[in-house]
């Protein structure tokens, strides 16, 4: 087992070096660049912005500005933004909270209500409730997100007024309600496509799930439906869930860029965007190996679980 | 409106001396036709608060580091310059007890020595003094060789600058350099003791605390949605009226305008209302909504050393071919107005008087008959040997102008004039192939003013164009000897009637000779709840907040 562990925490690093790279290089060749913004300001003079390139060390060759930069990360030093002169961690953090609130109320509605959908639908499979369900979720598939959004700020904070257009909390309140007040759209619009998705998932599982042998066996034997389903079926259809749930990690935190801007909730998907935008390169940077390390974090945590989970599997 | 040439001052020392007077001129005026004279009143009661949104998020917050025009939306409520334009282009003091002026001794005669007096009595947020080091220091820093400066033209000039008490400084100038006075009210000053003992000035604290002496104390900023600001009761000059400023970056231009119909944003700023909801904001109930034109221009700019645009008719019938109205109508939603001239409509020497514009195909063909243009087998008119085919150029991705290439090039096609679109990526099309007028003709925003000032030598004078040889922004390598003359005339009036006549008749000789065909003058969709007051268009200041001190609620 801690043979394993080390051995794909060794392919992870090798991993991260090779997107670091490819990463930084496609950042820094692509046109424009964070001085390119300041072109059309008045007063400005090419003279100017290749004095200031120069001061920020961006007329050096990519590879020395790479090394620079991974000399910099191996000692635990993301750098700076160029945007706001911030530390890149410092930056990320203070993207964390909001995205995390967004995201991870939207995860919990999600994973609840599309399990105990999907449980069901399998359970009732070719019942009204199945197919109703499954429309739903088609729909709320195939329908974009800001749609969604747009069409529920229409209705609840133009017709009705009930809820707050947009933005995390109201400047000068900031009362856990008005958290709360403003969460519920953004929360709701990004779970309605992630129940979708969860309950189509959990249904197909379950599905497989039911027809085993043991389940049969485990009937035969007398137990009662109740017994069958909450000790047999449930615990065995949730194991590729969490291969799933271990994917979605790097989500959850990553944000929803959409109705991030949708909602103007200021989380890292949007943080990502901006930073994009001006060529915040070590922002950027900073964010991809962040979500590349969740990435490999996530798959490793869900392939541990699933081995600690499933007697079946053995990783060595 | 998002790639407009910016404004390269190349000034000669004729220019200078014109526009120092100007300014010497203006500065006279200033207080007196606004009356700003009313200082220390520091204001006790501001109330309520104020929600103005942004479609750029400000994240520079020292004003002498690079920056672009939404972070000055940010310095204009928490430092103050010295002085200001208002709206009419007149100098209005703020930290300076008076704006300097040859009348008043702050200038010299010759231009080359300044003394500038400064209002007593000032603190910084922070509770310590505000004195002529601060000032110093503001106008030195630029130069420090390890800062990454905003810039440096104007302020390279400076020499030798003293402090001679705590409420004055002198300078002397290398040369003359009349946009001096432009360049210093928009140098906003920041406190000297922020920077003691700071070994790297460019990432000291202060980039994220900002203190100014402005009408607004920074108070916190949550990265990537909103920074508030809170009022100053110890404000220098009439105002703040608001307790609570909160600057809101929203950015998604839908997004903004539905926020501001829902009631969650009271004023709606930089990148403003896209013109497709002008007619539906204009029904809001209990909103403000004004169009306000900038002084950027859109015109079809000729290469005026192509053959094809030698004779004046060919130029004629272009113009007379061109149909504006739909241009503006259908592509602009009527927001922009249809304009004879690169001066503002706002400005104070613009020229009313400007023959009107007609779009007529009849016309146009008329006058390319009577000069001898003749269709050829393909249907393209030629003569002797030219054939009147050319190609125009813009941003490529600028998809409204792309849309007024296809519209233009198809009405041209009918009085037989051959239009081909060729568009680059925007590094490319305004680099060389710009500057060195590789183009045969443009699609092109351009502001040719430097402030408020209407001196346009840099574009128009014969002398400034690259592909013939000069140093200037005259890249449709115009020359006329009679706008040469009258710039340089201009150049030598310091009585601001006279110079309207002059640089009205500049406006004429240009409108007759059309080496760029204009189309509009741009203008933005502004709004706000109707309870605020004070947001006014200021056409010669790059932001809305440039009189923030005066908004107020209720």
């Amino acid at each position: 087992m801690l043979r394993y562990i080390l051995s794909r925490i060794g392919q992870s690093l090798l991993l991260l070096l090779i997107v670091s790279f490819i990463g930084f290089a496609v950042l820094t060749l692509a046109p424009g660049g964070p001085l390119s913004q300041f072109a059309l300001s008045p007063g400005m003079t090419q003279e100017q912005i290749d004095k200031i390139a120069t001061q920020m060390g961006l007329d050096r060759p990519v590879v020395v500005q790479y090394l620079d930069w991974f000399r910099h990360m191996l000692i635990g030093d993301w750098g700076t933004s160029y945007r706001d002169g911030q530390s890149v961690l410092h930056v990320i953090g203070s993207h964390l909270f909001a995205t995390l609130l967004l995201m991870g109320t939207a995860t919990v509605i999600s994973v609840s209500l599309g399990s105990a959908i999907g449980i069901f639908s399998a359970l009732r499979r070719g019942s009204v409730f199945d197919y109703t369900t499954m429309l739903a979720a088609m729909v709320a598939l195939s329908i974009p997100t800001f749609w969604f959004g747009l069409i529920a700020i229409y209705i609840f904070s133009l017709n009705l007024g009930w809820l707050p257009a947009g933005n995390m909390y109201t400047v000068g309140d900031g009362s856990v309600l008005d958290y709360l007040r403003h969460l519920i759209m953004p929360a709701g619009v990004l779970a309605l496509v992630d129940v979708a998705i969860w309950s189509r998932y959990m249904r197909s599982s379950t599905l497989n799930v039911i027809n085993q042998d043991f389940v049969r066996t485990a009937r035969a034997k007398g137990l009662t439906r109740r017994r069958v389903l909450f000790k047999h079926i449930v615990g065995n259809s949730l194991v590729p869930m969490i291969t799933l749930a271990g994917l979605q990690l790097p989500m959850v935190l990553g944000g929803a860029l959409v109705t991030e801007t949708v909602f103007t909730w200021p989380g890292m998907g949007r943080l990502f965007l901006d930073s994009l935008g001006y060529s915040d390169y070590p922002v950027v940077m900073g964010l991809l190996m962040a979500s590349a390390m969740l990435v490999l974090i996530g798959n490793l945590a869900a392939d541990l679980a699933v081995a600690l989970i499933d007697p079946r599997i053995r990783l060595d | 409106m998002t790639d407009q040439k910016k404004d390269n001052v190349h000034l000669n020392r004729r220019q200078a001396l014109m526009m120092m007077g100007a300014a010497g001129v203006a500065g006279l005026m200033g207080p007196m036709a606004i009356g700003r004279d009313r200082a220390f009143a520091a204001n006790a009661d501001a109330k309520g608060q104020l929600v103005l949104a942004f479609s750029q998020e400000p994240t520079v917050f020292n004003p002498l580091m690079p920056h672009i025009e939404v972070d000055e939306g940010v310095y204009y409520a928490v430092f103050d310059t010295l002085f200001d334009f208002d709206p009419e282009g007149a100098f209005f003091p703020i930290l300076a007890a008076e704006v300097p002026t040859v009348a008043n001794g702050g200038i010299s005669e010759d231009g080359l020595s300044w003394r500038l007096k400064l209002k007593e009595g000032v603190t910084w947020h922070d509770g310590t003094p505000f004195t002529a080091a601060d000032v110093k220091f503001s106008l030195e820093l630029p130069m420090d060789p390890d800062f990454r400066s905003f810039r440096s033209s104007g302020y390279r000039l400076m020499t030798n600058i003293t402090v001679v008490s705590d409420t004055e400084l002198t300078w002397e100038m290398s040369e003359p350099f009349a946009p001096m006075a432009a360049i210093l009210a928009s140098t906003y000053i920041i406190p000297k003791h922020a920077f003691d003992g700071v070994a790297d000035k460019n990432t000291a604290p202060f980039s994220n605390a900002p203190i100014g002496t402005g009408p607004f104390k920074f108070k916190t900023r949550m990265a990537g949605d909103h920074i508030e600001l809170e009022a100053n009761a110890d404000y220098h000059m009439d105002g703040p009226f608001l307790k609570t400023l909160i600057i809101k970056y929203v950015p998604d231009l839908n997004v903004m305008y539905t926020q501001f119909k829902s009631g969650d944003i009271d004023v709606v700023g930089l990148q403003y209302i896209s013109p497709d909801h002008l007619a539906e904001a204009e029904t809001l109930p209990g909103k403000v909504v004004k169009v306000a034109g900038t002084a950027t221009f859109e015109s079809i700019g000729l290469n005026m050393t192509r053959p094809q645009f030698q004779e004046l008719a060919v130029r004629q019938a272009l113009y007379a071919a061109l149909d504006k109205t739909s241009i503006i109508d259908a592509l602009y939603y009527g927001v922009p107005t249809p304009t004879e001239t690169y001066m503002p409509q706002q400005s104070y020497y613009y020229d009313p008087e400007l023959p009107k514009h007609e779009f007529s195909l009849d016309k146009a063909k008329a006058l390319l008959d009577a000069a001898g243009w003749v269709p050829g087998p393909d249907g393209i008119r030629e003569k002797g040997g030219v054939k009147l085919s050319f190609s125009n150029s813009t941003t490529a991705g600028n998809h409204l102008r792309e849309q007024a290439q296809q519209f233009i090039q198809q009405t041209f096609k009918e009085i037989g004039v051959e239009m081909t679109i060729k568009n680059l990526p925007p590094a490319v099309m305004w680099g060389d192939y710009w500057m060195n007028s590789e183009f045969d003709s443009v699609v092109v925003g351009l502001n040719c003013l430097a402030g408020a000032d209407p001196d346009t030598s840099d574009y128009f004078m014969s002398s400034m164009s690259p592909a013939l040889g000069g140093s200037g922004q005259n890249t449709f390598a115009y020359q006329n000897p009679k706008v040469d003359e009258l710039l340089v005339k201009g150049a030598a009036s310091f009585v601001p009637e006279e110079r309207k006549a002059i640089y009205q008749e500049l406006q004429q000789v240009i409108r007759a000779d059309l080496p760029f065909l204009p189309v509009f003058q741009y203008a933005v969709i502004k709004g706000w709840k109707d309870d605020v007051t004070g947001p006014a268009p200021n056409v010669n200041n790059r932001i809305d907040t440039w009189n923030v001190r005066d908004w107020a609620r209720g």
